[in-house]
């Protein structure tokens, strides 16, 4: 357990090491600074019944960076390993090659989820400002973050399989920006084919990112997306490893 | 137990007296101790053959050179012994753990610097050391000590808050030095290293590994062959694969001595006549002459076992040829190594 928590502090500081993590970090606290202006302006526009943490969570703004930030957190995790040849050294020392890859992933999580935590001061800084409530219950809250955390699980995963797939970080965000994206509009397939009928509706609600947050951001707790998030991820870590194991091996 | 009871001479005795009653008997049976055993390791790229079915045994405390040209499949078989790589068959132990099956008991007795110093340019020199020392199972009250006397051994006691990056590849060298022994490892594994550095920092690595040889078996590759003869205690010569020889340096000089030719350089009349005389006298194979002024050196190649420097002299007496060098060059690694990997071209 020691080792792995060297590994996963070593991966977090390296984030932090390089002005990548300030620059989305950044970039990051913009967009979403401008996701909340637009939110709020939208409650003043049309006060209906939607909550603060709804119209927060649910709008291109939100899904815009959200997605496009994975590939930028998740291209160096293992390419930067291998283009620098300190795999070699790491693989090496006495580590197993599962406490590399959990750690690996753990620590692009992590990073991803210290991202996020700025956003909760808006809601702080909402209800101050307003003394209205943010949301229609604390489940909302509960709801909204436990899906940012769902769906972040899975596409970290996807992001880290990317990278173990190449020595090439740009080769790594190309894939991983490839996979979330073409798992986020399938997701979105009855928008576009409206025509298509519920059952097609009912088939892409299962892995439909956008829909799960519409209904957990409400309060709304379904087993069928956690299962879907926890079991994928596993997969793709799964996947993740075997991967690293063979590149290495073949090498 | 009664003391009338007969007993066999040796064990009458305590084992420790035995033992003190043959001291040498136990310092060979300690050194002879191998750190590493190599059987029919073999590593196969495709179709193509890197390391194929080699043996060898290092003993502890030996410090063995691992000498080639470049693809004879030294970084290859470095990279099966630290772990890295599966081998394709055969097996490997370091101190009595199996690289493949018992990997990770088998690393954390091996400290291995590979061929291109791979260090992470973002982190400084201390907190990296803390890091791989952390991650090698270097208990947490013992770090301090181990980053202190690696620091110093290795001379980076002045950058050692520097950022890695920014370091010369002499003091990255260094600090990748240093990271392979941060754990104290029983066995050392260099891969080149004192590749790319200039002669000043060549010299202080080399000073630098043969104060290591005290406390730790060192396995180091290199084509550098003079560093082989100021380093290693045994030099094993592969290529394409292959172990072509294994021995000290010494008696792989002295294997190939009938090789080494004799010099020389008198005040002849005749060069041409002169060398037919030579050639004339016993345990002498030929001689070729190359013409120097007044001077006529002669290269003179003598029969195997034989020394006829003095045959020469009484020649060169009774010919009152005034004479002003008369040598024999002994052979150099070079030369041995030239022979076993390109004997077909000699």
């Amino acid at each position: 357990m020691r080792r792995f928590f060297t590994l996963f502090g070593r991966e977090l500081g390296s984030a932090f090491h390089q002005p990548l993590a300030y620059v989305v970090l950044f970039f990051f606290l913009v967009v979403t600074g401008f996701n909340f202006h637009a939110g709020v302006s939208l409650l003043n526009r049309d006060a209906g019944t939607t909550t603060m943490v709804e119209a927060f969570f649910n709008t291109v703004y939100f899904w815009f960076p959200f997605i496009l930030v994975f590939p930028l957190i998740t291209m160096r995790v293992f390419a930067e390993e291998s283009k620098l040849g300190t795999i070699e050294t790491l693989m090496t020392a006495p580590v197993r090659d599962g406490q590399v890859v959990f750690a690996k992933y753990f620590g692009a999580l992590f990073f991803y989820l210290i991202l996020w935590a700025p956003s909760l001061l808006y809601f702080v800084t909402f209800q101050s400002v307003t003394s209205m409530n943010a949301a229609g219950a604390v489940g909302s809250y509960v709801g909204a973050y436990a899906m940012l955390v769902l769906i972040g699980m899975l596409y970290t995963a996807l992001g880290c399989l990317a990278s173990a797939l190449t020595d090439n970080q740009i080769v790594a965000a190309v894939i991983a920006f490839a996979a979330v994206l073409f798992l986020f509009f399938l997701g979105l397939l009855s928008l576009f084919m409206p025509g298509a009928g519920p059952a097609l509706r009912d088939l892409t609600y299962y892995f439909s990112p956008v829909e799960h947050m519409m209904d957990f951001s409400r309060g709304i707790f379904d087993t069928r997306p956690v299962v879907f998030y926890v079991s994928s991820t596993l997969l793709v870590l799964f996947a993740t490893f075997h991967v690293f194991q063979y590149r290495r091996w073949k090498a | 137990m009664p003391a009338n009871i007969p007993l066999p001479g040796a064990l009458s005795r305590p084992i420790w007296v035995t033992a003190a009653l043959q001291p040498s008997g136990l310092e060979i049976s300690l050194k002879g101790f191998p750190m590493v055993t190599v059987e029919q390791l073999t590593k196969r790229y495709g179709s193509a053959t890197a390391v194929d079915a080699i043996d060898f045994e290092v003993s502890k405390g030996e410090i063995v050179g691992f000498l080639g040209p470049n693809g004879a499949g030294k970084s290859t078989t470095m990279r099966m012994l630290s772990g890295f790589l599966p081998p394709t068959s055969g097996r490997a132990e370091v101190a009595g753990c199996d690289v493949f099956s018992e990997s990770l008991r088998a690393r954390e007795h091996i400290g291995y610097l590979p061929e291109n110093v791979p260090l992470y340019p973002d982190m400084r020199v201390q907190e990296f050391l803390r890091y791989r020392a952390a991650l090698k199972g270097v208990p947490g009250r013992r770090m301090n000590e181990r980053v202190g006397d690696v620091l110093e051994l290795c001379g980076l006691v002045d950058v050692g808050k520097k950022i890695i990056g920014r370091l010369s590849k002499g003091y990255r060298q260094r600090v990748g030095l240093a990271d392979a022994m941060v754990h104290e490892p029983d066995l050392l594994i260099l891969d080149e290293p004192t590749i790319g550095l200039d002669p000043n920092q060549i010299r202080l690595v080399r000073d630098l590994i043969r104060n290591l040889k005290r406390h730790h078996t060192i396995l180091l590759s290199t084509h550098i062959l003079s560093e082989v003869e100021m380093l290693c205690s045994r030099v094993i010569i592969i290529n394409k694969g292959k172990i072509e020889a294994m021995d000290t340096p010494q008696n792989l000089r002295s294997r190939l001595g009938a090789a080494g030719h004799i010099l020389f350089e008198a005040k002849v009349p005749d060069p041409r006549l002169a060398a037919a005389e030579l050639r004339k006298l016993d345990g002498i194979l030929g001689a070729g002459t190359r013409v120097d002024g007044e001077w006529t050196i002669f290269t003179i190649r003598p029969a195997a076992d034989a020394d006829p420097r003095e045959a020469i002299y009484e020649l060169a007496v009774s010919r009152q040829w005034p004479v002003r060098e008369l040598s024999r060059s002994a052979v150099s690694l070079e030369q041995v190594f030239a022979e076993v990997t390109h004997a077909e071209e000699l």
